[in-house]
């Protein structure tokens, strides 16, 4: 009997755990997928937003702006890459546009964003060289900024399983079933017993909700095509430029750097009925360029390295859907958490821990709580740093991915951590390998192989991606062709 | 009349062979593409390439190919006689791995040292 | 071990084999090679398929002979060896280099050898619509989960693009059992080479769809289908002319960019038409004592071509480090691609060196037929050459003359095409 359960390790999940994990509690979190941080948590814009953009009073404008604060601590004590850079909301010179960042100023002030000013166009120019000249005025944010989204997911998940928590992957939750003061849930891979679930389930939260008979909340899931640009582009700027909102009122498309010094521009906004949509299509990409030259003209998209779309976890209901279930106590929805959700996600945990509380459950800070986390990061080292670690193990010594310089030492300690990564992306995401301008053409295969040895598995059975994504179909000459031909 | 691209050599020349006259090539620019255009359209060959797994190497497969061109008919039941086949480090390259490939007197041989 | 080297090469492909013998030959003492591979050879060591070696062997090898023969001549020839080893930066002329075994390496040379190769052009590049499944690899990375690994990478099997590497494998793929539905090239012509398309494609019955792209890919977890459709004059998809595969394979051979980061970051001059450095006639960049050659400079189509460009390479680095060196005010005259010309390589020929003919690449921007290359300096025709047919598949040569050279008045060649078959439209 678990004291907490957690459906999904996204984001949401992992912030839910790796809170949780500081009290005497014992927590457990099911993920469908063969690893953390693959659903919406994998494809997003990466922005920790200022939080101006929600409606004031909502959760998702208080949650933000404490989300942001903790976001900071978190990804300092945990190792993840973060880098604070200001957010320009732009505006050319028609009424509509400059009375939207007027709004959206005070709005954040009322949400209690700090520094917030509108700024005229040489200041905007100043601030940032890479803007369109021809805007008027710009909204600035000072306080935003980037982060790697699922190194952020990774790392609290494992953290809440160095202090206890346990993951279990591929385990899709397939049915809840309500005893007296505690739940059954029946996953892919094993039943548990909990005295409280939490319903983190991403694009899939309302499928979950409804397990235990939620009705009234309908997912409506958008999603959003990305470009991702070679380094080139990203040294091109130095901030988050966002234009101001079409006539349907979202964001608008954002062109952005990543932590990893690459330039990302999306996404455009689209219904999807999947919670798993994964596909781009041309229109949408062409639409992406156009809107990313409007904001920063000096985008090359020549130098494009990388498509995808991303889902954001929406619903019918306009806020954030956080609380205990009306019709199932002690089951505790973190729902409809689109964005700002990346932003959020650790006050989410800390709404749900006061929740937790007020539902009766005793929170008692562990004696011992590791709250640290190192990673060699061997590319951003010092000559001597180097050979410091290249002395203490050789395996800092084999560049493996050459475009993102990742050592076969980097790929192997993030083999052997709390959560094993089984994959060919899971390295992606953990390491950077194959991230780069050949996109893992040179260092999947070599990938691959550390990962079966590191594993003891047989080469056939590494996966791309998550379940069903082979890449070996036989050894070679097993099916070979015999003398008929094929 | 046949038309053909000659394989002798990355140049690619337009051949044109005429069976009612001797095998007459015209188009070739030299004697390798002549001979190529005869053989081509009475018998054709083919050098093979493959791989055989190697144990005791540094890697798992050795490339192998055909000592000659053999018959391009027989070039399906050539691959067949690798199937199965694993040998022992170590190979150097010219290292016969199958001899007489097909009966067509070619052998399959190494074509990298494996050690 | 030594840290200071007469010749630094960074590469042990064929480029930098060959430019490695020919800096010893030339009288270099110490001459080393930087490979990050466990052994030398390059990308030859997958590409098991014979072709290679005609010009400069005289017959017909498959690359990893290729690749063995050249790293026997530079073991011979006293070629010292950094195996296993990865250049992180050249600055100047000291490279830093790492490996398991010594550790983050300082080194310096008299002259450097950049000799790194291509790198394939992926699907990320080219911005192929639809799913993102597994069973997409490009053509380089399948021969070598083939030829090296060992492991099939699918059944069924779809290729887009024409590059020798695709129709390679696409003969390789069918050797080995699977069923290779279609090669999809978007030009109107082929990129291989037409030996390739007769012993890959029409030796197994393949089908090579020219003018037409692939416009969706389709698969949750593992590519299940691919549709393909033609496309009008401006590369874009016809609707109503789509032809959908089964398959569970998308194999890409779309193109080599020069793998030129290290370069980049040294800051030296690259060339926006080859993505690699600007040479001089020499292969020496226009960073004092720093030499390129093969596909780090422009991709080449035949490894023999790379192996006499880095000769030249080598040589010339092994007389930069022995001290000797050009004339700073010596004329230059820069070569300009003219009409369907892309790019030539040199890009400009000091006359100091210029004692002897000056050997140019180039390629062209389209099919032409019977033509000649012109080489004008200003309004005067320096010299010209027939051609039968050219092709963007297929790199050409040319050799201007000395004595031509030294006539040339001005500071600039032009080399351009005339189509001799119809009139140039204006």
């Amino acid at each position: 009997m678990y004291d907490v359960l957690i459906v999904g390790c996204g984001i949401v999940g992992a912030a839910a755990a790796y809170q949780l994990s500081k009290y005497k509690l014992s927590v457990c979190v099911c993920e469908r997928y063969n690893d953390v941080a693959n659903g919406c948590t994998k494809a997003n814009t990466a922005i920790l937003h200022a939080g101006f953009n929600s409606p004031v009073g909502s959760l998702e404008a208080r949650l933000n702006v404490r989300g942001i604060e903790l976001a900071a601590e978190i990804c300092e004590k945990l190792s993840v890459e973060r880098i604070q850079m200001p957010t320009f909301i732009i505006a050319y010179d028609t009424p509509h546009e400059l009375a939207y960042i007027e709004k959206l100023y005070e709005r954040g002030v009322a949400n209690g964003v700090k520094g917030l000013r509108i700024v005229d166009r040489d200041e905007a120019l100043a601030l940032e060289p890479g803007l369109n000249p021809n805007i008027r005025a710009a909204l600035y944010a000072p306080g935003s900024g980037i982060v790697n989204p699922w190194e952020y997911c990774i790392a609290m998940a494992e953290t809440a399983v160095r202090n206890g928590a346990e993951v279990k992957l591929e385990s899709e939750v397939t049915a809840i079933e309500k005893k007296d003061d505690y739940f059954v849930v029946t996953t892919s891979t094993g039943i548990y017993e909990a005295r409280y679930v939490v319903n983190a389930a991403g694009a899939f939260s309302a499928d979950v909700y409804a397990l235990v008979g939620g009705k009234d909340l309908i997912q409506k899931n958008y999603a959003g095509q990305y470009y991702i640009l070679d380094k080139s582009q990203g040294e091109k700027l130095h901030s988050i430029i966002f234009p101001c909102p079409d006539e349907r009122g979202t964001k608008g498309i954002c062109v952005t750097p990543t932590v990893h010094g690459n330039l990302l521009v999306g996404p455009d906004f689209y219904e999807v009925q999947d919670g798993d949509h994964v596909g781009t299509d041309p229109a949408t990409l062409e639409n992406l360029k156009e809107a990313g030259h409007r904001s920063v003209p000096g985008v090359d998209f020549r130098e494009v390295i990388h498509e995808y779309a991303g889902v954001r976890p929406n619903t019918n209901c306009p806020d954030f859907v956080i609380g205990e279930a009306p019709e199932c106590p002690h089951f505790i929805n973190l729902a409809g958490i689109k964005s700002p959700g990346l932003s959020s996600a650790p006050a989410i945990a800390e709404e749900l821990e006061q929740i937790l509380a007020q539902c009766g459950l005793t929170l008692e800070k562990k004696d011992h709580f590791t709250d640290r986390r190192e990673r060699i990061i061997f590319r951003t080292l010092s000559d001597d740093e180097k050979r410091e670690v290249i002395k203490r193990d050789p395996l800092y010594g084999r560049v493996i991915c050459r475009c993102e310089t990742v050592t076969e030492g980097e790929i192997v300690e993030a083999i052997h951590r709390p959560i094993v990564p089984r994959t060919i992306d899971a390295i992606k995401r953990r390491c950077n390998a194959g991230m780069g301008r050949c996109q893992g053409g040179f260092c999947s295969p070599r990938v691959h192989k550390i990962l079966a040895r590191e594993l003891g598995v047989k080469e056939e059975d590494i996966l791309m991606d998550e379940q069903g994504t082979f890449l070996i179909t036989s050894a070679l000459k097993e099916e070979a062709a015999d003398e008929n031909g094929i | 009349m046949t038309e053909l691209i000659c394989i002798v050599c990355p140049k690619g020349c337009h051949l044109c062979v005429d069976e009612e006259n001797g095998y007459a090539v015209k188009g070739n620019s030299c004697d390798r593409g002549e001979e190529y255009g005869k053989r081509e359209v009475q018998n054709p060959v083919r050098v093979l390439t493959s791989t055989v797994y190697v144990e005791g190497a540094g890697g798992r497969c050795c490339p192998v190919k055909t000592s000659e061109a053999i018959p391009k008919k027989d070039i399906f039941r050539a691959m067949a006689e690798l199937k199965g086949l694993t040998v022992q480090a170590p190979v150097k390259t010219g290292d016969v791995i199958v001899k007489n490939v097909c009966g067509s007197g070619a052998d399959w041989i190494a074509t990298k040292d494996m050690k | 071990m030594r840290m200071e080297y007469d010749v630094i090469v960074v590469g042990g492909g064929p480029a930098g084999l060959a430019a490695a013998c020919s800096a010893r030959e030339a009288g270099a003492n110490d001459v080393l090679i930087i490979e990050r591979d466990t052994e030398a050879g390059g990308i030859l060591n997958q590409c098991i398929h014979n072709g290679f070696g005609l010009h400069y062997f005289k017959e017909e090898l498959t690359g990893p002979e290729y690749a063995g023969r050249f790293i026997k001549l530079a073991k011979e020839a006293g070629v010292q060896f950094l195996l296993d080893t990865m250049v992180l930066s050249v600055d100047g002329h000291t490279v830093t280099a790492c490996n398991a075994a010594d550790g983050l390496l300082i080194l310096t040379g008299k002259a450097i050898v950049l000799a790194m190769g291509c790198r394939e052009r992926t699907r990320g590049a080219i911005a192929i619509p639809g799913d993102r499944p597994a069973g997409i690899f490009t053509a380089g990375t399948a021969q070598r989960y083939l030829n090296i690994e060992g492991y099939m990478v699918g059944r069924r099997v779809v290729i887009l693009g024409s590059g020798d590497i695709g129709l390679i494998m696409a003969r390789r793929m069918t050797l080995e059992g699977a069923k290779v539905l279609a090669c999809v090239e978007i030009m109107p012509y082929c990129n291989g080479l037409n030996r390739n398309i007769v012993q890959c494609l029409n030796d197994y019955d393949i089908p090579l769809y020219l003018s037409h792209t692939v416009t969706n890919v389709e698969g949750l977890h593992r590519v299940e289908r691919v549709t393909v459709a033609k496309v009008d004059e401006k590369k874009k998809p016809i609707p109503g002319t789509e032809i959908y595969f089964d398959c569970d394979t998308l194999l890409l051979s779309v193109g080599l960019i020069p793998e030129n980061e290290l370069t980049k970051d040294a800051g030296i001059l690259l060339d926006n038409a080859t993505k690699g450095a600007a040479v001089y006639e020499n292969m020496e960049t226009r960073s004092e004592g720093i030499f390129s050659c093969g596909n780090v400079v422009h991709v080449h189509d035949l490894v023999d071509f790379v192996t006499m460009e880095s000769k030249k390479a080598g040589a010339a680095a092994a007389a930069y480090a022995a001290g000797v060196r050009c004339p700073k005010d010596g004329k230059v005259i820069t070569m300009k691609p003219g009409a369907h010309v892309t790019y030539t390589v040199p890009q400009a020929v000091r006359m100091h060196h210029a004692a002897e003919s000056v050997e140019l690449s180039f390629r062209v921007d389209q099919v032409i037929g019977n033509s000649e290359i012109q080489v004008t300096d200003g309004e005067n025709l320096v010299c010209r050459f027939a051609r039968k047919q050219m092709a963007p598949g297929e790199m050409e040569h040319i050799t201007i003359p000395e004595v031509l050279l030294k006539r040339v008045s001005g500071e600039e060649l032009c080399i351009s095409v005339k189509n001799l078959n119809q009139e140039e439209r204006v």
